[in-house]
């Protein structure tokens, strides 16, 4: 009954090749742009917004960025809190030194800045491969914390080595610092995740991360039949970079306004966004989605339930939200390997026949 | 001999002894890689929950407490006995080896032909899951652990060689303690390897380690070798943990020696025993030394990152460590 495609005649090229060729996906899809451009900002309220909303936002930006090294380019990396770390700081040294430049250019030239880091630290990639990459990208992670905490022109030489943003303003709203309204936040995450999630889905499904997949696949298969790997493996660094520098600019200035770069981007933070990818399920956009929120809420809902429902001590309750966040990755990983997203394929699929199945 | 000079044999036997520790968790790792081809990242965790365990077997906890008295509103926390340290450590080798049979039982065994990355991210699954086991079953306080072990500076050792540098040299500082772990560190790699040489069960390890189908075939039970290679792992954490948790009492942090442990495997080879000790050497050494001599040139705190860069820089000139498999790559 939904997702049919009975009745919905293509007579272009470019209607065949759209990024939902369903009729009723595309619908789906404009309603939920609407929805959360036009309808959320006006109910929003700052316990939805902090705990929930901005962090789902910018992690999903994140994941993306983490999705297409490891899911698309078969690279997997444990360095992604450092090269948030990359971003949080760059938009801070950007910030402090250009006030008059517009913070929208400040988060895409420290994306920019990400990406040539990432691009750098991607480099071992081309003789190192599997596990052992894995274990090197935690150089990076390392390298990159230690430096941000001890070389004292990153952080302006404040005292306290932490660093906080400045307010800033785009048409006229405070979007950072703490005169910031949530609902301008929200939607200047929003307008970053939309555009991220598009220029990925087309990347992805073009000629560049057809290279990435014949990589991922198996590279020296992937060399034979014309894949450079170099420029494949480093675009996909640097690309990924790009939208993981951008999510810890957005998560630095935009969401926390202050940071402590070992707390905010230490391993965890990298752990973190491995599991929502894994969850949300490897090379799928919406799999990077569907992690992110699944993660952002799963400790917002246990807490609200053992502490304010049972009332539990506090760490008590943390305690047994990490063993449960760690149950359910193991159960996930046993019941469904290929994520939520694999889930929601075969929910269209099952739902494409309904109330018919046969 | 200049003072700075001895300084930097100091520095370097300190460095040694530390490469030991390394290595004595790297060990754990190297175990369970070479029988099951899982990269157990919870090996740090399982070195932590062995040192709670036993603290809390040895004073006497009951286990759950704060989650008991959440729900019943009650204020227990003690039995009120001691177990001496002998037995409490054969208890808590008990769990350990209940702990391999249950992840073997409810993860692994499940997850069977996945394909590695899964495997590693169970895993991280498990990290995450036994902390905060372990945090809800014995709390999370910083707790010390006593089990006789002597600590402090070897007095002697110091007397025995203040005479060879001037008037402002005491002489080596060593601690006791570390010592005594690097000589279990050696008994122990001594004893893994005859067992899995001259043992039968240490033979169908190594027959599963090469390849799991012909083991099959031959009798061989995967599951049996899987739940040993499992609760060796959890002996040599539990060991780990003893030296680690004596050392800096047993805290959180513990678990944090994986991370350490992950550039010694990068630098030997997962794959190698020997690799493991050697590596652990190499960057207990080199991590020791580049703070002592470069550190306080750049702002310090180098550990941090320095072992990584290390075996990053010494990857890309070979791939697969100083003693790993060589990477056959077929198409």
């Amino acid at each position: 009954m939904f997702y049919r495609e009975a009745g919905d005649f293509k007579t272009t090229y470019a209607d065949d090749s759209q990024t939902f060729p369903i009729k009723f996906d595309r619908y789906r899809y404009y309603l939920v742009l609407a929805v959360a451009f036009g309808v959320i900002p006006f109910i929003i309220n700052d316990y939805w917004a902090n705990a929930v909303l901005l962090p789902f936002l910018i992690y999903a930006i994140a994941a993306i960025g983490l999705n297409i090294l490891v899911g698309y380019a078969g690279q997997v990396s444990l360095g992604s809190g450092g090269f948030m770390a990359v971003g949080a700081y760059a938009t801070y040294k950007l910030m402090t030194s250009f006030p008059d430049v517009n913070i929208f250019f400040h988060v895409i030239i420290a994306g920019g800045i990400t990406a040539l880091v990432g691009v750098m630290f991607g480099l071992p990639s081309l003789r190192i491969k599997g596990f052992y990459l894995a274990v090197s990208t935690l150089a990076a992670q390392f390298f990159l914390v230690w430096l941000f905490n001890r070389v004292p022109w990153f952080y302006n030489y404040s005292a306290s080595g932490q660093i906080s943003s400045p307010e800033r303003t785009v048409f006229g709203y405070a979007v950072t610092g703490p005169n910031a309204e949530t609902w301008v936040a929200y939607l200047f995450c929003l307008v970053f995740v939309t555009i991220s999630a598009i220029i990925a889905r087309n990347l992805t499904r073009g000629a560049s991360g057809r290279r990435w997949m014949a990589i991922r696949d198996m590279d020296i298969a992937a060399e034979i039949i014309g894949v450079n790997p170099l420029k494949a493996k480093l675009t996909a660094f640097a690309v990924s970079s790009f939208f993981i520098g951008i999510a810890g600019a957005l998560f630095f200035a935009v969401y926390l306004g202050s940071a402590e770069v070992g707390d905010t981007f230490g391993t965890t933070k990298s752990f973190l966004l491995l599991f929502m990818v894994i969850i949300g399920g490897l090379g799928s956009i919406f799999g990077s989605f569907a992690g992110a929120a699944f993660l952002v809420v799963l400790p917002v809902l246990l807490k609200n339930v053992l502490v304010a429902g049972l009332g539990w001590p506090t760490d008590t309750a943390a305690h047994l939200e990490i063993l449960i966040i760690g149950g359910l990755i193991i159960t996930f990983l046993i019941a469904e390997p290929h994520g939520l997203a694999q889930l929601w394929r075969v929910a269209k699929e099952k739902l494409r026949l309904w109330p018919f199945p046969h | 001999m200049s003072d700075t000079f001895l300084y930097g044999i100091e520095v370097v036997m300190n460095g040694l002894m530390a490469g030991v520790l390394y290595a004595l968790v790297a060990l754990g790792f190297v175990l369970i890689y070479k029988a099951s081809g899982i990269f157990n990242y919870a090996q740090g965790v399982m070195a932590l929950f062995a040192a709670l365990t036993l603290v809390g077997i040895m004073e006497g906890q009951v286990p759950f407490s704060h989650l008991i008295n959440a729900i019943f509103g009650t204020n227990i926390h003690h039995f009120g006995w001691e177990v001496p340290a002998i037995l409490a450590i054969f208890l808590t080798m008990g769990v350990m080896v209940l702990f391999a049979y249950l992840v073997q039982r409810f993860v692994f065994r499940h997850l069977v032909g996945q394909e590695p990355i899964i495997l590693f991210m169970a895993t991280i699954g498990l990290a995450y899951f036994l902390e905060g086991f372990g945090d809800l079953m014995w709390g999370s306080e910083i707790k010390k652990l006593d089990i006789g072990l002597v600590q402090g500076a070897s007095v002697w050792f110091e007397d025995l060689t203040s005479g060879l540098g001037g008037d402002g040299f005491y002489g080596f500082y060593i601690d006791v303690l570390d010592v005594t772990a690097a000589v279990v560190a050696v008994i122990l790699v001594v004893s893994l390897t005859l067992f899995s040489q001259y043992s039968k069960q240490g033979r169908a390890m190594r027959a599963v380690a090469d390849d799991h189908q012909a083991a099959l075939s031959v009798g061989i039970s995967l599951n049996f070798i899987w739940i040993l290679v499992w609760s060796i792992a959890g002996f040599v954490a539990l060991v780990a943990g003893i030296m680690w948790g004596a050392k800096s009492g047993v805290q959180f942090s513990l678990s944090l020696i994986a991370l350490k442990a992950l550039p010694v495997l990068m630098l030997g080879g997962f794959t190698s025993i020997p690799g493991a000790i050697v590596g652990g050497l190499i960057i207990g050494v080199g991590e020791k030394l580049f703070e002592f001599m470069i550190g306080p040139m750049i702002g310090g705190a180098t550990e941090a990152w320095f072992a990584y860069v290390l075996a990053l820089v010494f990857l890309v000139f070979r791939p697969q460590g100083l003693f790993g498999d060589k990477i056959i790559e077929r198409v």
